[in-house]
């Protein structure tokens, strides 16, 4: 899960990083009364998922409430690269004298973590990176020793911190990893890193992504979820326990394990390419045991995406047995209707694997017109694709 | 032969008395597989009856080694016990050890992988989020099923569970020597290049499929170790080539971030590095098919 810039500021503040007062807004009234109380000039920054937002106009200096108020009013509401600005954070400004770049992350590659620190701070590391791999120091990190004085002397040196600032830097290093751990995140990035006028080396950005499979440890990082930007049919796949994800196509998917579903995606694609260029319009694994109720709730998230013109029901049984599948298929069909929620939208169902002879006798002998068997996930997903095309 | 397991390996499960544990427990013995003994603390002492088979259950990993020989074990605790159950086994230096669950903090996994490197790795560890391992015909450690193929010559690898069965059911008249279900999590034990490099030195392995999926780099790091080191004919396929950036796909570590991870740089350097991939998996099953015959 993405943090959103105050979030993160907050998240810091509470691990005892240096940041400057700020405040979240969600009206231009909100950020008057922010600015009021933090006083003189403030900086109004667009609190969006994305980069690049100060260059889209996203963030502003005003010196005042009364700008402050005119600022957040531009802001709020606008939308940055199909990200809807729904609140906007005031901070402090800085007198920046100079810019650093700091973070801890994830290294897959090394099955660890890594600290990325340069002097060059205030742009994307990536660029960089890739204009002056010198100025960018990357330090492993062994996960079972984690970031001590120590640890923090060396990253500091090896990315040639100015010797003012050492001490400051190697006190925050200790404590930003402090808060990556006690947190669970997978990444936490401060960006820049400044040495302002007063020789104070402070956090003027905070990017934290942090780990959701850790959530059971973390009852307080469900209220950091963005509600507001989560698609309706997430949401509602979420409180059904659904691994769904929203795509912009027509052809809605169901299929078991992440891995096939994925490739379900793609064969769809490949296939709506010769029928009018349809697209998956989901991703949902329903996982491996897919009982009737499972199916039944898949299908109703599905079928209840009004973009959807076709479903292509796609499982190999492995653990799930797919005579399990089928029944699941026609008593959800029915389930659905006695719901009251009739469904007129053709489904396309290939069953392999675990019982799939006797999945297959029983959709065969279903008779339900709307459910067409195909034998081959291939001729399954140009199938669903026809028949999304035809109901565009 | 096979690669890490055979018909010769002792199996414990820890987690035996759970529901996932106990269900597999059947299904692996169903299978042929020696499962000789559980752990579980609380009730370490007893045994628990699978369809006629008995089975001791042991205090701790390293007691059912002493009583039972077992050099496998597969686990299958909850999210939050997982991290201790891997420390446990690695302490008791079972050989391999295959962590089925789903859904493990990957600060766990970072730790108990970076206390296995401490250790001197004597614990291959495969997952987690996997599932699991199968040599067909002789021994079953997880939960892939049985009887989709027989034994046979093709190695595989993959990061997908269901991907693989799909594979192993596609490419069935061959059947395969080992297939090793890696796991869908951003920090696993078991990599590609291992299982590539384990294949390659196994004498009853011929050609070997490789699945990827988007996220990470791990893809392009084994193409590089495919082209230094390795000569048996190699098939690739890699999942999420039409996944959107940013969202994570079912599997934690199936995340397109910024430009890293898509499924075209991977199918790319498996090409560059001499690897025919398919775009679907049946034309994955074709080119493998078009090697062999």
């Amino acid at each position: 899960m993405d943090l959103f810039e105050y979030q993160g500021r907050d998240l810091f503040e509470r691990h005892g990083l240096p940041v400057l007062g700020g405040g979240v807004a969600e009206t231009p009234q909100e950020a008057r009364a922010i600015a009021e109380r933090l006083g003189g000039k403030v900086v109004v920054k667009a609190q969006v998922k994305v980069g690049g937002r100060g260059k889209a106009g996203g963030v502003k200096l005003a010196d005042g409430a009364d700008e402050a108020e005119a600022r957040a009013t531009d802001i709020l509401g606008m939308d940055i690269k199909g990200h809807t600005v729904h609140k906007v954070m005031l901070a402090e400004t800085a007198d920046i004298v100079e810019e650093y770049y700091f973070s801890y992350l994830l290294d897959r590659a090394n099955r660890t973590f890594l600290c990325i620190a340069s002097v060059a701070g205030g742009m994307e590391i990536e660029t960089v990176a890739e204009e002056d791999p010198d100025r960018v120091a990357k330090i492993a990190i062994d996960a079972s020793k984690g970031v001590d004085e120590a640890k923090a002397r060396e990253i500091v040196t090896a990315a040639k911190f100015p010797a003012e600032v050492a001490d400051q830097v190697v006190d925050i290093a200790v404590k930003l990893w402090q808060a990556f751990v006690a947190e669970d995140a997978t990444l936490v990035e401060v960006n820049p890193l400044a040495k302002v006028g007063d020789g104070r080396v402070l956090a003027l950005d905070a990017k934290v992504t942090l780990d959701e499979n850790a959530g059971f440890r973390h009852p307080d990082h469900e209220a950091l979820e963005d509600k507001s930007a989560v698609d309706p049919l997430e949401q509602a796949a979420k409180a059904k326990n659904l691994n769904y994800v929203k795509l912009d196509g027509e052809v809605g998917i169901i299929g078991n394990g992440a891995g096939l579903v994925m490739s379900t995606l793609d064969v769809v694609a490949y296939a709506g390419e010769s029928h009018g260029g349809v697209k998956p319009a989901n991703f949902l694994d329903i996982g491996g045991g897919a009982s009737a109720q499972v199916m039944a709730n898949g299908l109703e998230i599905v079928l209840g995406d009004p973009a959807v013109k076709s479903v292509f029901v796609n499982v190999f049984g492995g653990i799930t047995a797919c005579d399990a599948v089928a029944n699941g298929i026609i008593q959800a069909l029915e389930l659905l209707a006695q719901r009251g929620e009739t469904v007129t939208k053709p489904l396309v169902v290939r069953l392999d694997g675990n019982n799939a002879e006797a999945g297959r006798a029983i959709l065969d002998g279903a008779n339900n017109p709307l459910v067409e068997r195909v034998d081959t996930m291939d001729g399954a997903a140009q199938r669903a694709a026809e028949l999304a095309a035809a109901g565009k | 032969m096979a690669i890490w397991l055979t018909k010769d390996s002792k199996v414990i499960v820890q987690g035996i008395t759970g529901g996932e544990g106990s269900k597999h427990t059947k299904r692996m013995l169903a299978a042929g597989t020696q499962v000789v003994g559980g752990v579980n603390p609380r009730k370490a002492g007893t045994k628990v009856d699978f369809d006629g088979t008995e089975l001791p259950v042991f205090a701790t990993v390293a007691e059912a080694i002493a009583e039972t020989g077992a050099d496998v074990s597969v686990i299958f605790v909850p999210p939050a016990f997982t991290k201790a159950a891997v420390v446990e086994a690695i302490d008791a230096e079972i050989p391999l050890a295959v962590v089925i669950t789903e859904g493990v903090p990957v600060q766990d996994s970072a730790a108990f992988w970076a206390y296995n490197v401490a250790k001197g790795e004597k614990t291959r560890i495969i997952g987690p989020n996997c599932p699991g391992i199968a040599s067909p015909g002789a021994s079953n450690a997880g939960i892939i099923p049985a009887d989709i193929t027989p034994q046979g010559r093709i190695g595989l690898v993959s990061k997908s569970g269901t991907l693989t069965y799909q594979l192993m059911y596609e490419l069935r008249e061959f059947g395969f020597s080992t297939a090793v279900g890696i796991g869908g999590d951003p920090i696993i034990g078991t990599t590609h290049i291992d299982a590539l490099k384990a294949f390659q030195e196994d004498p009853e392995t011929d050609a070997i499929v490789m699945i990827g999926e988007i996220g990470g780099d791990a893809e392009e790091r084994a193409a590089e170790f495919i082209k230094a080191n390795v000569t048996k004919p190699v098939v690739g396929y890699i999942a999420g080539f039409t996944a959107p950036p940013g969202k994570t796909m079912g599997h934690a570590g199936a995340i397109i971030s910024g430009s890293a991870g898509t499924a075209d740089a991977k199918k790319a350097a498996l090409e560059a590095a001499g690897v025919k991939v398919g775009k679907t998996p049946s034309e994955t099953a074709q080119l493998m098919r078009d090697i062999l015959s």
